[in-house]
């Protein structure tokens, strides 16, 4: 028990970050371990290039876009803190808590994971998925398999199908509606899961 | 009144046949064996025994044909069962279908009865084993939904593996127990007989299962871990019934702690030895059809021959066979349905369901008709009442204890109404009752009771908790399956999805599902994809790709059958819509214009393999077919009676409908060779009415010529380039002429559209005041036109044109104008008169 209020007494903020996230202590320890083994050369911090280092997400097709994801615009560096910020939008929803109606909206909500997932679509930032930029996604996850023309009608015909508005880009409230049954919103990376409770 | 009535007609026409079966029966093996000690006394038969003395025109020859005609008539009687069953859909929504089947085996077994005053037909094991169940299982696996089934292997294993040996063990000493406690009196059965019962017993039938569950429509979880449950649980069972039948015939006394321990190591062998042999039955499938594509016409058949032989080789080996013909439907499905020809895969679906749902007809009709046998019906309430309550009572503790252990792991939990749902659902089926009916009454003195019990359980099970399972779910409220409707952006958000959070767990470091599924699938893709599928397949095999193919599908479907009821083209008119095109490079240039049609003629070549989209097994063509205007309805109709009028007819009484080997007859190249002959014609011809009219028509004085230095012997001067649709005159023309040639010939008729009902609109005289035709803009810019805009008429004309299937097919246009449309279809109508064949032959 020492040691994980040592560990805990390290983190800034600690209290409020595991409000925030939903966390359990030994999640955030957990994570914090995981955070110090990445930065290499301990700087408190982590670069794009500590990401990249992990072997397996240089496998990821859309492990780029991730990446960038836990870097706001300008920054080359992501603190702790909000590192396990990002992270959380993956933590399972917990049904047993009851959530107080004025608290803000969980991080970890669908509305929040779909955010993220837009984001990595929307790489202008501008709220609206493009065509090109549909177009970029689906050559990075279909890769060599089809042809270019064929992307290109596959990226044509999923805007038509979320395009309510015709503007012949997609955005949030259409990506919303169209990702209304994702099965895999609900699933969670193993380690932030139930049995990592104790 | 009416439905009482059929089936009374029914039953006497059952009756008749039953008669005449139970009079001349004796113990033949059939299918629905029966061991008849029924009289011999037929005089029918006597016929063929009698002396010849004259030639014999006609003779009886029953017994030739005895054993197959009897078993394609208890066939059909079970088959009309089910229509009987099926004629009334408020009774089927109260009782399930298997429970009516089986009360109406009970009245057929009561005829039977009647008739022959013992059981002539019953469910045999072995017929039940070797010729009913494996398609049945076969059918299950191979529909099963792979991902879910394998996403919840691990749940599913555990309630087919330790579940079932719950209930086995549980039930039997449960039994033994109030046994010894004298709640059924005196009995011949030792505490062995006791557990062995208890195993037969705990088969959860997956064919009573799928019955009762399809029909409630439960959630997709709750759905595949009743059903993978009950399909890998009937095997298990049956290794369980192996196990404790070898104890019971090497008696109480010799069982020793190795025996026991041989029992369970056999119990492992037997069972995952039997899977083993489903997956390298599975992995020969899959690399069978690879090589099949010459054969298409039996390839379905490769698979459900192979199944069975998997079904068959673990019999063989003394492995399970269940669980062999499980894997290996479970494991293949994805690379056959990948390697085979879509019609093929159409074709196994539709002939497995129909063996599959015949063959469960059957088993319960016969189910119901074996009951009606005095002999089998040894009474004993306590014994029954009590396998009963302890099957009941057992399933729900079992269940709820593994769950409650699954629980602990699982993300989403399975809550505690679709576990009462997943205990309730325990319908005990015709499994049980074949391992019942294989007891030995040698070793099992009391087999009957058993026997008995065991009916007793199923009716039980089937009738009376299928009937209350649909209320008990409406009341429980248990989430009922969401119709998840086939979204492109569903499939990529998915992937997205699976991406991200397998990026999430590197860089948390951790190996999860996510961990194991990404691994799973790199492994696939680079090996076993390999080696089971062909190259063409793999190159589709990706799911985004494969939903976008299947959209364009549906939206091909829905596209011909609009175009059917409406009479004509209607759809492709939308012309605000803009539906996706499909020759990219250019429609981008031109989207604002018309964003529909496109055509760039530099990547047309004119060679017969080109056209038809349909060829292409995956057209990278987009259809956008989703609103239809009907203001335009009456050009369509016009457009219809044209191409009524005017497309060539092919000659179908000359062609042989039915090919042995074939699904189509090929083309015949006479009929190419009168297409074009035909079309050149009417092409002369119309010149020459043309000249005849009013037009001088500056520009169409180029053709004469072309067309004579083409036609003289009438011969195709290219046959490659006739083309088995009915548009040739624009193949003619993109290749005769310059676009500039094209758009004059063409362009003096589009104004006859407006009244395209009329005969020979060449000689209607105001055809060709349409001044702004006879110099169209674009014919003076063709040298340079890269983005020409279309007239506004062009424009309007647009959807009647047959070129506009240009949605399905790629244009064979030749001018980068997209009024040619309207040009070409005019084109059409303008060869009208010209259409009487013979009447021009002289030409030729």
């Amino acid at each position: 028990m020492g040691s994980t209020n040592s560990t805990l007494l390290k983190i800034p903020n600690v209290e409020e970050l595991m409000q925030e996230t939903g966390f359990s202590s030994v999640h955030i320890i957990r994570l914090y371990d995981r955070f110090k083994a990445l930065d290499k050369e301990g700087r408190g911090h982590l670069c794009p290039h500590d990401f990249g280092a992990i072997k397996e997400l240089a496998m990821n097709p859309i492990g780029d876009r991730i990446i960038g994801a836990f870097f706001s615009p300008g920054q080359e560096t992501v603190d702790f803190n909000t590192f396990v910020k990002i992270l959380a939008h993956f933590r399972p929803v917990d049904k047993d808590r009851p959530r107080d109606p004025n608290s803000p909206e969980p991080i970890n909500s669908r509305s929040n994971k779909l955010k993220f997932a837009f984001q990595l679509y929307d790489q202008d930032k501008d709220g609206k998925i493009s065509r090109d930029e549909l177009l970029k996604v689906l050559r990075d996850m279909l890769g060599m398999q089809v042809t270019e023309e064929q992307l290109e009608s596959i990226a044509d015909r999923t805007i038509q199908e979320a395009d309510l508005d015709r503007d012949d880009a997609i955005s949030f409230e259409e990506f919303r509606k169209v990702s209304a049954k994702i099965l895999h919103l609900k699933k969670a990376p193993v380690v932030m899961s139930a049995e990592y409770d104790c | 009144m009416a439905l009482l009535r059929r089936l009374l007609a029914l039953l006497i026409v059952f009756s008749s046949t039953c008669k005449v079966t139970a009079l001349e029966g004796d113990s033949a093996e059939v299918g629905l064996d029966y061991s008849s000690k029924s009289s011999e006394t037929s005089t029918p038969t006597n016929v063929t025994t009698a002396t010849i003395t004259t030639l014999p025109i006609v003779i009886w020859k029953w017994h030739h044909v005895e054993t197959p005609y009897l078993v394609a008539l208890w066939i059909l009687t079970c088959w009309l069962c089910k229509l009987v069953v099926e004629l009334n859909h408020s009774l089927t929504s109260v009782i399930p279908e298997s429970g009516l089947l089986i009360m109406l085996g009970f009245i057929l077994g009561g005829i039977v009865w009647g008739a022959d005053k013992a059981q002539t037909f019953k469910l045999v094991p072995v017929n039940f084993f070797y010729y009913l169940l494996p398609q049945i299982v076969l059918d299950a696996s191979y529909c099963m939904p792979n991902k879910l089934f394998f996403s919840n292997l691990g749940a599913i294993l555990v309630h087919a593996v330790i579940g079932t040996c719950w209930n086995a063990g549980t039930v039997g000493v449960a039994l033994w127990a109030c046994y010894e406690g004298g709640a059924m009196g005196t009995l011949n059965i030792g505490a062995l007989q006791f557990l062995l019962f208890g195993a037969l017993m705990s088969a959860v039938d997956p064919v009573a299962v799928i019955a009762v569950f399809e029909e409630v429509h439960v959630n997709e979880v709750l759905y595949i871990l009743v059903f993978g449950e009950s399909l890998l649980n009937d095997g298990v069972t049956v290794v369980l019934y192996n196990v404790f039948d070898a104890f019971v015939s090497l008696g109480g006394p010799k069982i020793n702690a190795e025996e026991i321990i041989k029992g369970i190591v056999s119990f492992f062998v037997v069972a995952f030895g039997g899977s083993l042999i489903g997956v390298v039955f599975a992995i020969l499938i899959s690399m069978l059809t690879r090589v099949t594509k010459n054969v298409q016409v039996i390839e379905a058949g490769f698979i459900i021959v192979l199944g069975y032989l998997s079904y068959l080789t673990a019999e063989m080996l003394s492995l399970s066979a269940i669980l062999s013909i499980t894997f290996c439907g479970v494991c293949c499905q994805k690379y056959i349905n990948a390697n085979m020809d879509e019609k093929s895969v159409t074709t196994l679906r539709y002939s497995l369901k129909v063996l599959a749902n015949g063959s469960e007809t059957m088993i319960f009709v016969f189910l119901g008709l074996s009951a009606i046998d005095k002999n089998i019906w040894v009474w004993n309430t306590g014994f029954i009442l009590l396998t009963i309550l302890f099957i009941v009572v057992f399933r729900f503790m079992g269940v709820f204890f593994l769950n409650w252990i699954l629980n602990q792991s699982r993300l989403i939990p399975i809550d505690i109404t679709d576990q009462i749902v997943m205990s309730y659902g325990g319908l005990r089926g015709a499994v049980a009752y074949g391992l019942a009916a294989t007891l030995d009454e040698k070793k099992i003195p009391e087999k009957n009771l058993m026997l008995g019990t065991t009916l007793i359980v199923v009716y039980f099970t089937v009738v009376l908790q299928g009937i209350t399972m649909k209320p008990f779910v409406q009341w429980l409220k248990v989430k009922k399956a969401t119709q998840a409707d086939l979204t492109l952006n569903g499939k990529i958000n998915n992937r997205t999805f699976e991406h991200i959070l397998t990026a999430m767990e590197d860089i948390c470091g951790r190996m999860g599902d996510n961990w194991w599924t990404r691994h799973w699938k790199h492994f696939e893709e680079k090996y076993v994809c390999w080696l089971l599928m062909t190259s063409d397949a793999r190159k589709h095999n990706d799911q985004i790709f494969g939903a976008f193919h299947k959209l364009n599908l549906e939206d091909a479907t829905s596209y011909v059958t609009e175009g059917e009821s409406k009479g004509s083209l209607a759809f492709i008119r939308n012309d605000d819509s803009a539906s996706v095109d499909f020759k990219k490079k250019l429609a981008f240039d031109y989207a604002d214009i018309i964003p529909d049609i496109m055509a760039d003629m530099s990547e047309y070549d004119f060679g017969i393999d080109n056209v038809p989209v349909m060829k292409n097994p995956i057209p990278s063509v987009s259809l956008g077919i989703h609103e239809q205007d009907s203001k335009t309805m009456p050009n369509d109709l016009t457009a219809h009676h044209l191409l009524e009028q005017h497309l060539y007819k092919s000659r179908r009484y000359n062609r042989p409908t039915y090919s042995r080997s074939h699904y189509k007859a090929s083309e015949n190249p006479d009929e190419m060779q009168e297409i074009f002959q035909r079309t050149m014609r009417s092409r002369l011809e119309s010149f020459k009415s043309a000249k005849m009219g009013v037009i001088p028509a500056k520009k169409l004085s180029k053709h004469p010529k072309k067309d004579s230095t083409h036609k003289p012997n009438g011969k195709p001067a290219d046959p490659n380039r006739t083309h088995p649709y009915g548009d040739e005159d624009f193949e003619f023309s993109a290749d005769s002429a310059s676009s500039s040639d094209i758009a004059g010939h063409f362009s003096r008729r589009s104004t006859n559209a407006p009244r395209a009902g009329v005969d020979n609109p060449a000689f209607i005289p105001e055809m060709d005041t349409s001044a702004p035709m006879r110099n169209p803009p674009w014919q003076t810019e063709t040298a340079n036109n890269t983005a020409v805009a279309p007239s506004q008429r062009a424009q309007g004309r647009l959807p009647w044109t047959p070129t506009n299937l240009g949605h399905l097919a790629p244009l064979r246009m030749s001018t980068r104008s997209t009024d040619s449309f309207a040009m070409a279809d005019a084109s059409v109508d303008e060869e009208a008169p010209e259409e009487k064949p013979g009447t021009h032959h002289t030409r030729l």
